[in-house]
């Protein structure tokens, strides 16, 4: 191996101009062409493979993501192909993994770090919140942190304690900091790709419980399609997706409750009510435009989370669709989250999540009487 | 102490780099790896608190532990940067009482410390200080004025990293020991022959980043040297109430590293010491840990009372030893420093203190759309509303007071 890498990011100014990023083909190679059924688990992996393709200056890091490929495989397969130098394994420390990627990124890397558990990256906090969210604040812009802390979240994988969290409101209530989760695979692919080209500092909020969910889609694409945007400067960052369009209400959902509300929305039709799922996809910037746009034409939403729903996410969401769209509802804006409790035991989570009945029950109280 | 130089390392079945490395550097004083981790029995000292040179016998140098005396060049240049620290120390309080600053904390008795942390590295090499170490900074080159905007209220910062390869100064304790080592790691990724300077004090060895970056330093086995300044007080706590360990050098052991103590009001020691460390880690020998023996010779800030905590009788002592007066003594004696010399020095010193009155009395227009401007280097359209609404609002008031003034 050589002893050395060089450094393409442009983020900051200390490193030569960007060369090296033209060339994401090796990994092209094995793949079937056409769409097929792919994992969230293998896009995230293959997004992570093309960016460090691309660009030498990503590095991955973290516990078990070296020679073990990561305890949910994400990382599989890329200190095989890259080196020890670029993806390895660190102490098991998690503030010392943000910290270190703070001064990795101030001398010119892209460092993608994995947290292994939501919950795990609490040791962290005070790192992220006290310097990857205002670094760039307080030199004015002088020091950049193009870095991307993957975060696996939420539950619904009968995992025991500290395993669980939905962790999100923590960040997006952190002012410097963008907070991206896809809930779908083809979105994890692209969104990880837009999370390492950003200048910012990226929460990547991984839902867990999707990471064995299929979709059919074709990475080629995906990865043309990453290549020509990024090339046109263009990104889905801050855009939030029509999941399913529908007339009657908008559910509006992130991460691992997208397929629940699309579960819920189906059920509905079947009803004869149809229901537009909208998936958030980055949290910030949050899209306010799509979202608004949507209640404004049906008139009704509820919002799905998993987190605990007090001071949490979803009650943001709610106070900006009825500050902005308050004219147009025909009913309170209603709320399905997990109770305010802390995350249950494996037996008991089902009685926690989000589920189709409890959305269901939730789009029956939306005032269609009147 | 729990470790004796005799003691043999254990089988390394599995052989961490970290520990050839260590033996390569013992090898190379022909000691054992214990004897180049732990500090020597004594610690370093050169120049007496009257400004004497000790007997080379005297100054605590062991097989292993060898340190040179720096040159001339070196001493002379470093006392004038002494002499400028303690008037900046100064002019600094005096502006934070007179109003002009929000607070400072000052390295008054600190001075040796921060110019040899600064002085020691080179042009390429990277220092990361906290809230105390203006001085460092500002010998270090940046700009004096930009140093102390964080204490002036207008931003959270002054001057750009990058360009001076300085670490913005840091406020939560030992968080930037991490970056230090993340600065390390991506230059020895590139091949680069960095070394990187991180500073903490005695009470932030405490916290878990201490320990968290000490570690992944040796672990990673980076050209990182972390050099504690133990001034004996984390505000009014003790160096008793944070650590019993033999003494802060000795925390090196643990992690696979080399640890030194000095005497912290030396700086020809410091410089003999940091020199050295530098050397070593550019070498590849790894991080080492260095343990400056100090004194905070006033409060934690304007808004700390020592009286407190600290008994005047104590830090007479301590003045005693003052580092500037020191050097001033050793150097005249030795015939490097004469009348002339000192008034030339003296004079840079007050052109530095004049620089600081008149940046900092300067009443600095601040522009409110800067809140938003470097949350983000790509802004969100909330950033933009919330900035319209503040632009809005200011302009609302600037009509309202011009249509006052009309009245």
């Amino acid at each position: 191996m050589s002893p050395t890498i060089t450094t393409s990011s442009e983020a900051n100014g200390n490193v030569s101009a960007a060369t090296a990023r033209a060339a994401a083909s090796a990994a092209a190679s094995a793949e079937a062409a056409g769409p097929q059924p792919v994992t969230l688990a293998k896009a995230l992996n293959t997004a992570l493979a093309d960016a460090m393709h691309a660009d030498s200056s990503v590095l991955v890091f973290g516990e078990d993501v070296g020679t073990l490929g990561g305890v949910f495989r994400i990382t599989d397969g890329l200190t095989a192909t890259f080196g020890e130098q670029r993806c390895f394994d660190t102490p098991l420390a998690e503030s010392g993994i943000v910290g270190m990627a703070v001064g990795m990124a101030i001398n010119g890397m892209r460092p993608v770090i994995e947290m292994q558990f939501d919950a795990f990256a609490y040791p962290a906090f005070e790192q992220i919140i006290s310097h990857v969210a205002k670094m760039h604040n307080r030199t004015k812009g002088a020091v950049k942190l193009p870095l991307v802390i993957r975060v696996p979240y939420g539950g619904g994988i009968g995992g025991v304690e500290h395993h669980c969290d939905s962790s999100e409101s923590y960040y997006a209530h952190t002012a410097g900091l963008k907070v991206f989760t896809p809930a779908t695979v083809a979105d994890g692919y692209r969104m990880l790709r837009e999370a390492i080209d950003s200048d910012d500092p990226v929460v990547f909020m991984e839902p867990k419980k999707l990471y064995w969910s299929k979709d059919l889609v074709d990475l080629g694409e995906l990865r043309s399609a990453h290549s020509a945007a990024a090339a046109a400067g263009r990104s889905s960052e801050g855009r939030a997706a029509v999941a399913r369009p529908g007339t009657d209400a908008t559910l509006i959902a992130y991460g691992p409750s997208v397929p629940t509300a699309l579960a819920a929305a189906e059920a509905a039709a079947l009803e004869g009510r149809s229901l537009e799922v909208i998936d958030v996809r980055t949290i910030v910037p949050f899209d306010d435009a799509t979202v608004c746009e949507s209640v404004r034409k049906t008139g009704r939403a509820v919002v799905i989370a998993e987190a605990h729903g007090f001071a949490s996410v979803s009650s943001e969401i709610v106070a900006r669709v009825q500050e902005r769209c308050f004219h147009y509802l025909a009913a309170p804006i209603r709320r399905v989250t997990g109770f305010d409790i802390p995350y249950p035991a494996p037996k008991l989570e089902k009685y926690y999540l989000p589920g189709v009945d409890r959305i269901l029950d939730a789009v029956d109280d939306l005032q269609w009487e009147n | 102490m729990t470790i004796s130089a005799n003691h043999t390392a254990p089988d390394q079945t599995s052989k961490a780099p970290t520990g050839d490395a260590l033996t390569e550097a013992a090898k190379k004083f022909g000691i054992t790896a214990e004897d180049y981790m732990l500090p020597a029995r004594h610690q370093i000292e050169m120049v007496d608190p009257d400004g004497r040179l000790k007997p080379e016998g005297e100054q605590g140098t062991e097989p292993g532990h060898e340190y040179p005396l720096p040159g001339d060049e070196e001493l002379l240049a470093a006392y004038e940067q002494l002499v400028v620290g303690r008037r900046v120390n100064d002019q600094n309080s005096a502006l934070v009482r007179q109003g002009r600053m929000a607070v400072y904390p000052s390295s008054h008795g600190q001075e040796a410390c921060q110019v040899a942390a600064a002085l020691c590295l080179s042009d390429g090499d990277w220092m990361f200080p906290t809230y105390r170490d203006a001085v460092a900074v500002m010998t270090r080159g940046v700009d004096p004025v930009q140093v102390m905007t964080i204490f002036r209220g207008d931003w959270h910062g002054g001057f750009d990293p990058l360009k001076h390869k300085v670490g913005i100064q840091c406020t939560p304790l030992t968080t930037q020991l991490l970056h230090a080592v993340g600065v390390a790691h991506a230059a020895k990724l590139r091949g680069e022959d960095t070394v990187v300077l991180a500073m903490c004090g005695d009470g932030a060895t405490s916290e878990g980043d201490f320990h968290e970056a000490l570690n992944f330093a040796a672990v990673f086995h980076l050209p990182v040297i972390f050099f504690v300044q133990n001034n004996k007080y984390a505000i009014s706590v003790p160096l008793a109430h944070q650590s019993v360990a033999p003494s802060l050098a000795h925390k090196a052991v643990g992690y696979g590293m080399a640890g030194e103590r000095v005497d912290g009001n030396d700086v020809v020691a410091l410089l003999a010491v940091l020199d050295r460390a530098v050397k070593l880690a550019r070498e590849g020998s790894g991080p080492l840990l260095v343990e400056a023996n100090t004194y905070r010779m006033q409060a934690h800030t304007n808004a700390d009372d020592d009286t407190r905590y600290r008994e005047n009788s104590e830090v007479a002592e301590w003045r005693a030893k003052d580092p500037v007066n020191r050097m001033r003594t050793y150097l005249t004696d030795r015939g490097l420093l004469d009348d002339d010399g000192e008034a030339r020095i003296r004079e840079k010193a007050e052109a530095v203190a004049t620089q600081l009155r008149d940046g900092l009395s300067e009443d600095v227009p601040v522009d409110p759309q800067e809140l938003f401007r470097h949350v983000f280097a790509k802004t969100t359209p909330q950033l933009k509303e919330q900035s319209a609404l503040l632009a809005d609002e200011l302009a609302r008031d600037a009509a309202s007071s011009t249509e006052e003034a009309g009245k």
